[in-house]
């Protein structure tokens, strides 16, 4: 048994003009220990899947369908209460913006301690105690100090490994991280999942990580799942998606990733773009998501939606023609 | 934030001599000579002007102005051409039902007004904000003395529950103390708590927007500590700022108060010297009622480091 299994994800949302399915009907797993990224362009249900898993979804709204189950249990059936004993404490998440996500007026020892308390009935001199010790694990120098200062004080990078502090504290088994480098300096995002490697191997858990970032796929990732329009449209070990990507969606978002020292070599080559944009979620899509956008679309693709078909040991896409794309590619 | 307390409190010296100075010019600005009321309608020319030269009105306006203050440093605030008692003892003698019915009020608006606000907030759309904001319309509309009478007349004439008016001392035991009060302070308070609970919602609504909720929830935080903790003390800053600048109503507000329930207060006193043109006196009261809302406001900017660390001057 996987530590998530994340089954037939439905999360859509009411809105005036008709309902958005912002996930529709995604599934995956995750195993403990593991780290599992999920990529994709902006509005392909990347952060909509991340807080459907911690039920952060206002509902309404939003409504969160299918099944999630972690450790066996499916958090969709929990109660409110039963849900906010597994946030923070099991299941914990960073999010992209470190400079917003700290609430300005509590002291970052506060915030820290703040789930030692709730989840582990600290005491605040003891929930302190460890807030030190987290400060110190993340590698912010001089923790006693920082301990009692105001997010304010401290910078961008700082800010991120507060929130990082906060969501290990209670050795969470599964961590989400969403976008956690994209408002970051380079060299401070290289610091940032430097950090979570190594805690990773400390602490034991399984991350998922969202971005849109495949650098930072190819830095940390084991396994890598490909979003588009809400869905899954492929899956595979990291290597094996950045040497035989299947599904043409995957390539067109290889192709679009700019290469150091293309320029220099005289090569003089143009950065791909996926032409076009994803599809209104608002309407229910016959045949193939990417159909719209895609370069080897035939009128097959537009009349029926392929299924996810194991193309490669391990390796799974959702496209008519994938195997003939990895040939000729 | 020694340096800004100092410099916050220094800060008041030129605003509460600008009040004094205003204070002063008001009176003798309005219409009506006090020295024609003190002589009465038999009075010579004469009379009046002997009159004028011993109250000293015969001198000139920045001299006047300056014994004045002069005096008011000493803690001398004049003598009632009414009643020959001096102002600061008149004050005394009115000062307690005033500041109880000041004191209940405030503590009864901003325990009803801010958890009111911040459930609507919370409960936003739904019936009960609309109740919320349904009342702070009604609140803002219904004058203080309309309230008044219609609570007067339903909880002590129909039910009898409490009295009808009057004032009695604390010193004579709290529940009769309270009793006395709760009309009063309901109907002082419910612009007050229609302001207060406005102001609670809407700020709110936009803390509770922010990324730092988000991840409160993720954390794990209960509904509570996420409105009244993480929410509620982000909101604060522009809650307290309306609660000081509210007693301004509070003030305005005690005067009709006081007539209504009958209260031997400072309201009721300002009104009888207004009636009798009897000027030490309205200075006096005026200077005072000035003096306390600039020194609320002092008390609430230094609030304010207190509820948002990054407010440091």
């Amino acid at each position: 048994m996987a530590l998530l299994e994340v089954e037939n994800l439905q999360t859509h949302f009411r809105t005036p003009d008709g309902v958005n399915r912002a996930v529709d009907g995604l599934s995956f797993s995750v195993e403990a220990g593991e780290t599992v990224a999920i990529v994709g362009e902006s509005g392909c249900g990347k952060s909509v899947t991340s807080m459907s898993i911690l039920r952060l979804i206002p509902e309404p709204p939003g409504k969160i369908a299918g099944s999630i189950r972690f450790n066996g249990r499916d958090l969709l059936k929990l109660s409110d209460r039963e849900m906010r004993a597994v946030r923070g404490n099991e299941i914990s998440m960073i999010f992209q913006e470190p400079m917003t996500s700290l609430n300005p007026v509590l002291t970052v020892g506060r915030q820290i301690g703040e789930t030692l308390r709730l989840h582990q009935g600290m005491s605040a001199s003891q929930a302190e105690a460890r807030a030190v010790e987290m400060l110190k694990l993340v590698g912010i120098p001089e923790p006693q100090r920082r301990v009692k200062e105001y997010p304010h004080q401290l910078s961008g990078g700082m800010r991120q490994r507060v929130m990082i502090a906060i969501a290990l504290a209670c050795n969470p088994k599964l961590l989400i991280a969403d976008e956690p480098t994209t408002a970051l300096d380079v060299t401070i995002q290289a610091q940032i999942l430097d950090l979570m490697r190594d805690l990773k191997r400390t602490v034991g858990a399984a991350i998922v990580i969202i971005t849109h970032d495949l650098g930072v796929v190819a830095e940390v990732a084991e396994r890598v799942i490909v979003m588009y329009a809400g869905r899954k449209v492929e899956e595979a070990a990291v290597d094996k998606l950045f040497g035989a990507p299947r599904h043409p969606y995957t390539q067109g978002l290889l192709g679009s990733m700019p290469k150091l020292g293309s320029s220099l070599t005289g090569e003089e080559t143009r950065l791909q773009e996926i032409p076009g944009l994803v599809p209104s979620l608002k309407k229910k899509i016959e045949g193939c998501v990417f159909a719209s956008r895609c370069p080897h679309t035939t009128d097959l693709c537009r009349k029926v939606a392929p299924a996810l078909e194991e193309k490669a040991p391990g390796h799974i896409a959702a496209c008519h023609y994938a195997i003939k794309e990895a040939v000729a590619a | 934030m020694f340096a800004y307390v100092v410099r916050r409190v220094l800060a008041t010296i030129p605003v509460m001599a600008i009040v004094a100075l205003f204070v002063f010019s008001l009176l003798y600005i309005a219409p009506g000579d006090p020295a024609a009321v003190i002589a009465g309608d038999q009075a010579t020319p004469e009379d009046v002007e002997r009159i004028r030269q011993s109250l000293g009105l015969d001198r000139p306006y920045l001299v006047r102005f300056g014994s004045w203050v002069f005096d008011i440093m000493r803690g001398d605030l004049g003598v009632s051409i009414f009643t020959n008692l001096p102002v600061v003892t008149m004050i005394k003698q009115r000062i307690e039902p005033t500041l109880s019915l000041m004191i209940v009020t405030l503590c009864l608006a901003v325990s009803i007004a801010v958890p009111m606000g911040v459930v609507a907030a919370w409960k936003v759309g739904t019936w009960i904000d609309r109740a919320v904001m349904g009342f702070a319309v009604l609140g803002f509309s219904v004058p203080v003395f309309v309230v008044g009478y219609l609570l007067a007349y339903i909880f002590a004439l129909e039910l009898d529950w409490l009295p009808v008016q009057g004032y009695t001392s604390f010193s004579q035991g709290f529940v009769p103390w309270i009793e006395n009060l709760i009309l009063p302070a309901v109907a002082l308070g419910s612009v007050y708590i229609a302001l207060i609970a406005r102001i609670t919602r809407a700020t709110m609504l936009e803390v509770l927007q922010q990324d730092y909720i988000r991840t409160a929830r993720a954390k794990g935080a209960g509904q509570t500590s996420i409105l009244f903790l993480h929410a509620l003390k982000n909101a604060a800053v522009p809650i307290v700022t309306v609660i000081g600048i509210g007693i301004a109503l509070l003030i305005g507000g005690a005067v009709v108060t006081e007539s209504v329930f009958a209260i031997p207060g400072l309201g009721r006193l300002t009104v009888d010297a207004i009636l009798r043109r009897d000027y030490p006196v309205i200075q006096g009261v005026v200077l005072l009622f000035s003096f306390v809302y600039v020194l609320v406001n002092l008390a609430i900017d230094l609030l304010y480091t207190l509820f948002d660390p990054r407010i440091r001057y």
